[in-house]
């Protein structure tokens, strides 16, 4: 019987018409890295939530052993009084407070009572700055430091209470490769120490180099689990894994009339609106032609989102340079009603908070971004708002009580139909849409499809944004793969293949690294 | 099934709840006063006490409906249009009409400087208007040097204390008033037949005829019971007509046009508003600039009604107006509310004013009284929100 610090027995987890978590056993050794890798979806971060309490006890199946003993965590807390400190992708550091103040944010030193000692609080904190090898004086501001050093915060906070198992989200995705290295020989440098790591990447260049063990999990259920010295843990091997499934039939035929080249955008940059140094799109060109859906694949935050909000009427991003080019005509676009005007529509990947409103009912929603369609004199149509409300409800098969049902009770397939017919009924001649199906279930994907090969079957341009890459494999005449900002592969649909894409995607990183 | 359902009694409840409300409040200080509320002179006092009040509850609810803002100045620039107005008819000798369309472009004035603060400057409406709250209200110290204005020409007090004159002289009876309600009677059957005729072309669900018959006639017996009581003072109060040309034009701008229909889905929901092609900075833009057009307008009826400027005239006018459309079923979220919600609110508000006023309750306790029907309303607003979450 193998001695394990952690185990998480039987994990799964339904989210209301989704599982999310299929039946998955994760074992981890002490003092090692253990990776968790699979595709964006996968379930991988929905397990780290409940190891960590932000899905209490209760809400899942299975049982989760520390140390041997069994654990039921209702709270965030009761995961860090065992031990395990989680560090999200998103940092939860509070930018105005100090670093020190920062480290013992709900952990705070007092001698008795509820007084900080800020002596006994700024020389743990020194002490623990010099064990992670970050120079920083501990009266800085948290907002006045790299990324890279405040993931190192993030760590010594964690440490701050004593920290066992060091669970870490994406830690390298937003930070450069100077950055990467001095955190990953960080997590080695601690695993002398005594503390195991479960480390989430998809950079599988940095998993194969500092994990011991490395699990993949695909579509919430757990493939392979590959131990270091005894397996192949090559990245083709991983990747293989991530991806390998099979593809049936998920994906509806369509009659293919691809023309010439509708819309192109060329050499298009885009910066952070917030920190207008950073450059989020890197001098990206592309094309599509009539009646064809071109996918964008890439993993998340590179930059796909973005690239097609900047392009929908500048309503992403400043200093924004490039040409759009649609039917040979460039097009400058200043807002966003320009881009619809110019037959542009985008259909976002967050239909709750930016797609609907949701205190509106069908019809409302599916006439907001063509109003002026609908108006007779100065008023707006009511009979004809309600036929067109009727039409679509119809054609794209919304199920609901009638089109004066609010879009916020319906499910969220048919919420996406609604984003549908919203656009379909501004009459685009080009549609982005990100994400298309994302968190709806395979009926109503399927569905989606149909939408989406059917207009382009009418002749009208798509530019698909996906992170599921069987999709993308499965709809897409083209794809273009992006990585931090930059098209970085372009691929025919003979060609394209889940580990192509990738591979284009590693390739990248490796450019960048060097 | 079940859940939808007992959802959409709440929905009807809270869409009806002020109107019930008002109708249980009427009734209640109708036999506290002995009959002395609905009066014909009381009638009349209630709404010309009221006029500014629902003026600036049609702007304010502008401002609500877009994401909850408000607007906090309002009671401010009342003051400080009344001081204008006065300043130069009284001491300039300017003639009535040129100095309300002074008063009203300054009025318009001050929105666009609060627009342009909060639109496309980006300061938080609270603060840019809270700002606008002390700037005006200085201003009409500084206007007035301290001091009040009186009293006004019959022609600028017309608006707020004048009634509309009768069109034959005919005994004790005002035949305009009479008129006025068989003819709103009529509109109001022929629009409710047909809305009816509509929904059924749509298949829609229609109230069976009985209780839409039934609808009609407590809705037309309360119209006419006004307008008779009206008549059988000094007829319509020119304050009433303001008030309802300004209820039609905004409940038809709201519901029927696309500025309205912009107005409600920014409230709803700003991001998908904006990807939709909204131009959200606009709207926000010119509902400041309507608000500060409506508060010159409440301004010069105030003034008139109190046939005085003075420095203190419109404070705190505006939490009166945030009141009514809260009261009156506004979300203080945004994108849900009604122009005839604001107005019922207004008017529960005014009727509890005059009710108590008549009976001898004290100042203060009428303030506390209007704050318990505040947080009661809101109270049930959240609460109603949060079981539909659930």
């Amino acid at each position: 019987m193998e001695n394990y610090i952690l185990e998480m027995r039987n994990i799964t987890k339904t989210f209301p018409g989704v599982k999310a978590l299929d039946n998955v056993n994760l074992k981890v050794k002490p003092k090692h890295i253990h990776a968790l890798v699979g595709e964006n979806g996968a379930g991988k971060s929905t397990l780290m939530n409940i190891l960590s309490g932000v899905y209490p006890y209760g809400t899942y199946e299975g049982d989760i052993i520390v140390e041997g003993e069994v654990c039921t965590f209702r709270f965030i807390n009761d995961s860090e009084a065992k031990g395990i400190a989680i560090i999200h992708q998103e940092l939860a550091l509070i930018p105005t407070l100090s670093i020190a103040e920062n480290v013992f944010l709900g952990n705070e030193q007092t001698d008795k009572g509820f007084i900080i000692n800020w002596n006994k609080t700024h020389s743990k904190t020194i002490e623990m700055l010099k064990k992670v090898g970050l120079d920083e004086n501990i009266e800085t501001k948290v907002k006045d430091i790299g990324l890279g050093k405040q993931q190192l915060v993030e760590i010594v906070k964690a440490l701050a209470k004593d920290v066992k198992i060091l669970i870490l989200d994406e830690p390298t995705a937003a930070l450069n490769d100077e950055d990467s290295n001095h955190l990953l020989d960080l997590l080695i440098d601690l695993k002398a120490h005594g503390i195991t790591s479960i480390i989430i990447s998809h950079k599988l260049n940095e998993v194969t180099k500092v994990a011991d063990e490395i699990t993949i999990i695909r579509d919430g259920a757990v493939i392979e689990n590959l131990v270091k010295g005894q397996d192949d843990i090559s990245e083709a091997r991983i990747i293989k894994a991530m991806v390998g499934r099979e593809l049936t039939d998920r994906f509806p035929k369509r009659k293919h009339k691809i023309g010439d080249v509708r819309f192109e955008v060329k050499n298009w940059n885009v910066y952070d609106p917030l920190d207008q140094e950073k450059q989020i799109i890197r001098n990206v060109n592309l094309n599509v032609r009539r009646g064809e859906v071109v996918g964008i694949s890439g993993l998340m935050g590179a930059g796909r989102t973005e690239f097609a909000m900047s392009v929908f009427g500048k309503a992403y991003g400043k200093k924004i340079s490039g040409q759009i080019i649609k039917d040979g005509k460039e097009l400058v676009l200043n807002d966003v009603s320009d881009a619809i005007k110019n037959g542009i529509a985008y259909a976002t990947e967050d239909r709750k908070t930016a797609g609907l409103i949701l205190i509106d009912d069908i019809k409302r929603n599916i006439s907001l971004a063509a109003l002026s369609s609908l108006k007779k004199g100065v008023v707006i149509d009511d009979n004809l708002e309600i036929k067109i409300g009727e039409e679509y409800r119809d054609k794209l098969n919304i199920k609901s009580s009638s089109i004066l049902q609010k879009t916020g009770n319906l499910s969220g397939g048919n919420q996406q139909k609604v984003v549908f017919s919203k656009w379909i009924f501004a009459n685009p001649d080009v549609l982005l849409l990100d994400e298309p199906t994302r968190g709806i279930d395979v009926g109503a994907k399927y569905e989606i499809y149909c939408i989406i090969n059917e207009l382009a079957e009418k002749g009208k341009s798509i530019i698909m944004i996906s992170s599921e890459l069987p999709e993308i494999l499965g709809m897409c005449d083209r794809v273009y793969v992006m990585n931090r900002g930059a098209i970085v592969g372009e691929l025919s649909a003979e060609e394209a293949s889940q580990e192509k894409i990738m591979h284009c995607i590693m390739e990248s990183n490796k450019e960048v690294s060097k | 099934m079940k859940k939808n359902f007992s959802n959409a009694i709440l929905g009807s409840m809270k869409q009806n709840a002020m109107v019930i409300a008002l109708g249980v409040v009427i009734l209640l200080f109708l036999i506290l006063t002995k009959g002395v509320l609905l009066q014909p002179l009381n009638i009349s006092n209630i709404i010309q006490q009221n006029a500014y009040v629902m003026v600036l509850a049609i702007g304010m609810l502008l401002c609500i409906l877009i994401c909850g803002n408000i607007d906090l100045s309002v009671g401010s620039i009342v003051g400080f249009v009344g001081a204008i107005s006065a300043m130069l008819i009284i001491k300039m000798g300017m003639p009535v009409l040129p100095a309300i369309l002074i008063s009203l472009a300054v009025g318009f004035a001050i929105g666009v400087w609060h627009g342009v603060w909060i639109a496309y400057v980006g300061v938080p409406a609270f603060i840019a208007t809270l700002a606008g709250q002390l700037i005006f209200r200085g201003l009409t110290m500084v206007v007035l040097n301290g001091q009040s204005l009186a009293p006004l020409p019959e022609g600028y007090t017309f608006m707020a204390a004048g009634f509309v004159p009768d069109i034959a002289n005919v005994g004790s009876q005002n035949l305009l008033a009479i008129i006025a309600g068989i003819v709103a009677s009529g509109l109001f059957i022929f629009s409710e037949l047909n809305k009816r005729r509509n929904k059924r072309r749509y298949n829609f669900a229609v109230p069976s005829l009985t209780s839409f018959w039934a609808r009609i006639i407590v809705i037309i017996a309360v119209i006419n019971f006004f307008t008779i009581q009206l008549s059988n003072h000094r007829g319509l109060p020119m304050s009433l007509v303001v008030v309802v040309v300004l209820v039609l034009i905004y409940s038809f701008i709201t519901n029927k046009t696309i500025p309205g229909r912009h107005i409600y889905a920014y409230g709803g929901n700003p991001k998908a508003a904006v990807l939709s092609g909204i131009k959200t900075k606009r709207i926000l833009f010119w509902v400041y600039v309507n608000m500060g057009f409506l508060s010159a307008l409440a301004g010069i009826i105030f003034t008139g009604r109190l046939n005085s400027a003075t420095p203190k005239g419109g404070n705190g006018f505006e939490l009166d107006a945030i009141a009514s459309c809260f009261i009156g079923g506004a979300s203080t979220t945004g994108g849900i509310g009604t122009v005839v919600g604001a107005i019922v609110g207004g008017l529960l508000m005014g009727v509890l004013n005059n009710g108590m006023s008549i009976m001898g309750v004290s100042i203060d306790w009428q303030q506390a009284i209007k704050g318990f029907v505040l947080i009661a309303a809101v109270g049930f607003d959240v609460w109603t929100k949060s079981r539909a979450k659930a």
